[in-house]
């Protein structure tokens, strides 16, 4: 027997591309080195890609030569394209496109499989997870993705036995699963069993609120990571059960900081239908509405120009407005005038994790401006002007200070506790937990309505005047 | 249990681990990038979806195949290019220009 040179060969570019993907993202940890951490991902994936053309299971090339020019135009294309608020819907599409892709291999090896003899119980649990998580995973995201494009409503939706019915094509999936593992039945019963996991999976996430978004797509990254290593298993391939579980484990950490920035389990965020319930809580329970007291540009503007510190509170509003530029405008214009400006940055804060420090970026604002929550909280006591834009839930004192409230315990800004502040915002329409905010009619609060980017605008130009 | 079994499980639960001690130091202000990072390498299924594609010998497998194909390509190629895109946010502060308006 001869030295298998040439699969000695793929398992070392293998290994290689593994510690590419390790150390990749291990600079993925300062800003500073995080592009070439990309990169060494990225020339990681074409090692491993290379090295897959020379397995000899591979008997014709065309559909692979066919195939990913197609795949890679498409995806480069919309990569390019999309901009940067988008962000969170982009990363749920190229998601849902890898948990499709582990499902459908899934179901290809079974087939190839028994058609060439019989399946072992092992393989055959694999191909039923693998399907499974990669089904659930692909129409998650497709959903999460006409959520976050407000193709659908971004509230939970709930129906009258959603409950029952999400029970029973959980039952049928695990009956379906059972009988394929069993060696009862066989690929159409894979099929099935596909069908029910995307039910499932669109279900789920139909009734998740668009605030909890973060948390779902963490969720979903780590789902397709799953997916992917256990097609590793099915095809004996160690490199995808290596760069799986890298990102199963990476999604699964994302997520417990995203839900433990919000207070709330894991189980509550997927399965409460959080959100829902919103006409319950308005404000108002002594009997007469509270009033919130609007400002002007004007006013906002000279309080700005004579504060000694300022906390900027962006939210998703910012994102929808598209206005972190005039921020950043309004931001260095503060500076110049010797005014100390800071973004406070809530983890949750946008539609996906460190959503709101991508689009600062974008805008310039230097990145030692950017203070994390724990950092910022102690400050907001010596603060004069507290700037909130395009956020709600965040910096909600009933968080803090009001056990009946839904969102009681969430970790939040605590702007209600600067000087003054002033709030950004279109209306007096709740956030994403539908819920009233308590911090719009604070003595020290003042609304101003309109369009984040006009206002903001608006406010350089007086502030250029004072 | 094989000892292929075996062995797979222990790559597979390894690289669990390492998975979390890598990601545990990232700061925040790089989330989302490292989750589009790593969103691009779970493209690494695109491996799969070559294999199958490459021993696919009936038109049913040939058609599921060059949608997997297709579909993790995409995954790969994309996924890189919108976090490259990101972590160009992050470098054109370096260097700075004043009020530099977006290329993009």
């Amino acid at each position: 027997m001869s030295f298998d040179l040439r699969g000695a060969a793929i398992s070392l570019s293998y290994i290689a591309a593994a510690v590419l993907f390790i150390f990749g993202l291990q600079r993925l940890s300062s800003p500073r080195t995080a592009r070439s951490g990309n990169r060494l991902a990225a020339v990681g994936m074409f090692v491993a890609l290379v090295a897959t053309l020379f397995d000899r299971q591979i008997a014709t090339f065309w559909l692979i030569a066919l195939g990913i020019p197609v795949g890679a135009i498409i995806g480069v294309y919309f990569a390019r394209r999309v901009p940067m608020t988008a962000m969170p819907q982009m990363v749920a599409l190229f998601n849902g496109a890898g948990g499709a892709t582990a499902a459908l291999v899934s179901v290809a090896e079974y087939i190839h499989a028994s058609s060439v003899g019989e399946v072992s119980m092992v393989a055959s649990v694999a191909v039923v997870l693998g399907t499974a998580i990669g089904a659930i995973s692909f129409s998650g995201s497709i959903i999460a993705f006409c959520k976050l494009q407000e193709v659908l409503s971004t509230k939970p939706l709930l129906f009258p036995g959603q409950r029952v019915l999400q029970g029973l094509v959980l039952l049928n999936a695990l009956g379906l699963a059972l009988m394929i593992v069993s060696g009862r039945m066989g690929a159409s019963a894979l099929w099935w069993l596909f069908a029910a996991t995307l039910t499932l999976g669109a279900l789920a996430t139909l009734a998740i609120g668009g605030g909890d978004m973060p948390v779902v797509i963490a969720v979903l990254n780590s789902l397709t990571g799953l997916a992917t290593a256990i097609t590793g298993l099915e095809l004996n391939n160690e490199m995808l059960i290596v760069a799986g579980m890298l990102v199963g484990a990476s999604g699964t950490l994302l997520t417990l900081l995203m839900s433990k920035a919000m207070n709330r389990s894991l189980g509550n965020v997927l399965f409460s239908g959080f959100g829902a319930v919103k006409a319950a809580v308005t404000a108002g329970s002594n009997g007469t509405a509270p009033v919130a007291r609007e400002a002007t540009v004007d006013d906002t503007a000279i309080a700005l120009a004579y504060a000694r510190r300022v906390i900027m509170i962006p939210g998703y509003g910012l994102a929808v407005a598209q206005a972190q530029h005039e921020l950043q405008a309004l931001a260095s214009e503060l500076g110049r005038r010797g005014v100390d400006v800071r973004y406070a940055i809530h983890p949750v804060a946008g539609r996906m994790p460190g959503h709101m420090n991508v689009l600062l970026a974008e805008a310039n604002v230097p990145y030692d401006q950017l203070a994390e929550m724990e950092q910022v909280n102690g400050t907001f006591e010596s603060t004069d002007v507290a700037l909130v834009v395009g956020a709600n839930d965040v910096v909600n004192p009933a968080a803090r200070d009001d056990p009946s409230s839904p969102i009681y315990g969430m970790p939040i800004l605590d702007a209600d506790k600067a000087k003054q502040v002033v709030v950004l915002k279109r209306g007096m329409s709740v956030g994403f937990a539908g819920i009233d905010n308590a911090l719009f009619y604070r003595p020290n609060t003042r609304m101003l309505f309109g369009d984040a980017r006009k206002s903001l605008s608006r406010l350089v130009e007086a502030l250029k005047s004072v | 249990m094989s000892r292929d079994l075996t062995l797979a499980i222990y790559v597979f639960i390894l690289a669990t681990f390492v998975g979390f001690e890598v990601i545990a130091r990232v700061p925040a202000i790089l989330h989302t990038p490292l989750m589009s990072a790593t969103n691009a390498i779970h493209g690494i299924v695109l491996l799969g979806a070559m294999l199958v594609a490459g021993f696919a010998d009936t038109p049913l497998l040939k058609g599921i195949a060059f949608v997997a194909v297709v579909l993790g390509a995409a995954n790969v190629f994309g996924g890189f290019a919108v976090t490259e895109r990101m972590l160009d946010m992050f470098k054109q502060q370096q260097h700075k220009a004043p009020a530099q308006t977006d290329k993009l």
